[in-house]
């Protein structure tokens, strides 16, 4: 490539959450190696759209920059993905940027993915330990179940498998694959099962797994390779278990 | 447990998808297959499971109340999904979009079928044997309406079988969840087969 050729990326922007969307071109000199992000950073040097004319620098958020936080997800010509990780040379140009319209917008590409964290405690994906005096070491865990736990415990909360899920939109409330994964993962723990039926609980409330379409699309675009389907059924069973020891059962806890 | 509603409601949508509804299904195709044999074995057959004793009360908790909360709760359903075949194109998303989209043609089918058989010999007006599926058959546009009903109909059993696998936690690994697609694809061409080898026979007496 020579030394003064342009990137050209397509962005869908909007001034604030209210505003109405709208797309600008911008052409950001090729640098090699560069990632979407770099790009972005290129424009907020420069705001100057591709018609000449100044406009504002585009927003995004990004933390980490090595695919680990989650931060920088976008939709990225059609594909939910981090931008972080999306090198300019591999995707087809003009580069369209998108907001993942499945949560609210923030601005231009950033996006408010609370629900996500409203999800983590609906299931309670945590592990209660706090107490008033030492509770000492808990069980212990199997070398073989922490190295497939450490999988499950690889999700970001990204929100990629969100917003690639058919299900998850205005029109409906179900939680979404991320959080029951993380369910499953804090019920695998040999402490966190101590309170394995409430999480189940949680997953079984209104708006909870039974929202699942069963479309996978989410263990498809998981940047993290989670396999969250299999988490989803693992749950299925085990909600459909609980359902009927809180009916038939004399012991509500278990 | 108010705030369990939704769960309840949905373990309640995919189990009786499959009981009843896709035993009946399964049942009234291979019913029909008599056709293939001659009209009188067709209505000997017919005739026997119209004559069954309790027949309108055996209809109505096996196949009317279940497919009347089946349809209402997969209307909405359908309605509260974003499709997007266009951007994730995989299989799985696929036969998502398609489930839905055949439970709309469905209710449409159904509601016309139940119209065009059941009320009417309900009424009186027609008895139910050969000649009435083959007077309706007969027209192409009618026999074009059934074809895609039939197969519409098998198509979300079979599919709807894979899901209920999931649904109900008991296919989990990839790998069976792959097998099972290969099994619910065997159900879809056998179970296609029956329904479709019939309406042929009532519209072209071969």
């Amino acid at each position: 490539m020579a030394e003064q050729s342009k990137v050209t990326f397509i962005i869908t922007r909007q001034d604030g959450p209210d505003a109405a969307p709208y797309e600008e071109t911008f052409e950001v000199p090729y640098r090699q190696n560069m990632n979407v992000i770099s790009a972005l950073m290129e424009i907020r040097k420069n705001p100057v759209n591709s018609k000449g004319e100044q406009t504002t620098p585009v927003m995004w958020d990004m933390n980490c920059l090595e695919e680990v936080c989650g931060a920088c997800s976008m939709v990225i010509n059609g594909t939910a993905r981090q931008s972080c990780a999306a090198l300019v040379d591999q995707l087809e140009q003009p580069i369209r940027l998108e907001p993942m319209s499945t949560f609210p917008i923030v601005r231009d590409l950033i996006v408010d993915r609370e629900r996500m964290f409203d999800a983590l405690k609906q299931v309670k994906a945590w592990i209660p330990i706090d107490g008033t005096y030492d509770l000492g070491p808990g069980p212990r865990m199997p070398e073989n179940k922490r190295q497939w736990a450490y999988e499950l415990s690889k999700c970001m909360t990204c929100g990629v498998c969100l917003e690639a899920c058919p299900n998850v939109n205005d029109s409906s409330n179900f939680i979404g694959p991320a959080a029951i994964s993380q369910a499953r993962l804090f019920n695998a723990h040999p402490t966190g099962e101590m309170n394995a039926s409430e999480r189940l609980n949680g997953l079984m409330e209104d708006g909870g797994i039974d929202g699942c379409g069963n479309s996978q699309n989410c263990v498809q675009v998981c940047p993290k390779g989670i396999p969250l389907t299999t988490s989803i059924a693992a749950m299925n069973r085990a909600t459909n278990i609980q359902a009927f020891k809180n009916f038939f059962g004399s012991d509500t806890a278990l | 447990m108010a705030e369990q509603r939704e769960f309840f409601f949905r373990r309640l949508h995919s189990l009786l998808g499959v009981v009843p509804i896709g035993i009946f299904l399964v049942q009234h195709l291979f019913v029909n297959h008599f056709a293939v044999y001659g009209e009188e074995e067709f209505n000997k057959a017919a005739g026997f499971m119209a004559g069954l004793p309790f027949v309108l009360v055996i209809e109505t908790l096996v196949i009317y109340l279940p497919i009347l909360f089946h349809a209402v709760l997969g209307v909405y359903i359908v309605f509260t999904s974003r499709y997007s075949t266009r951007r994730y194109g995989f299989f799985r998303n696929w036969m998502f979009a398609l489930q839905r989209f055949t439970g709309i043609y469905l209710v449409i089918f159904i509601a016309w079928h139940i119209w065009e058989t059941r009320v009417q010999v309900g009424l009186g007006n027609v008895d139910v044997d050969y000649s009435l599926m083959e007077g309706i058959l007969s027209s192409t546009p009618m026999f074009i309406f059934y074809l895609l009903g039939v197969i519409s109909a098998v198509f979300h059993f079979a599919n709807g079988l894979w899901s209920f696998m999931v649904t109900w936690g008991i296919t989990q690994t990839p790998k069976s969840q792959r097998i099972s697609t290969y099994f619910c694809l065997i159900v879809f061409l056998v179970v296609s087969y029956l329904g479709v080898r019939s309406l042929i026979t009532f519209a072209y007496g071969v």
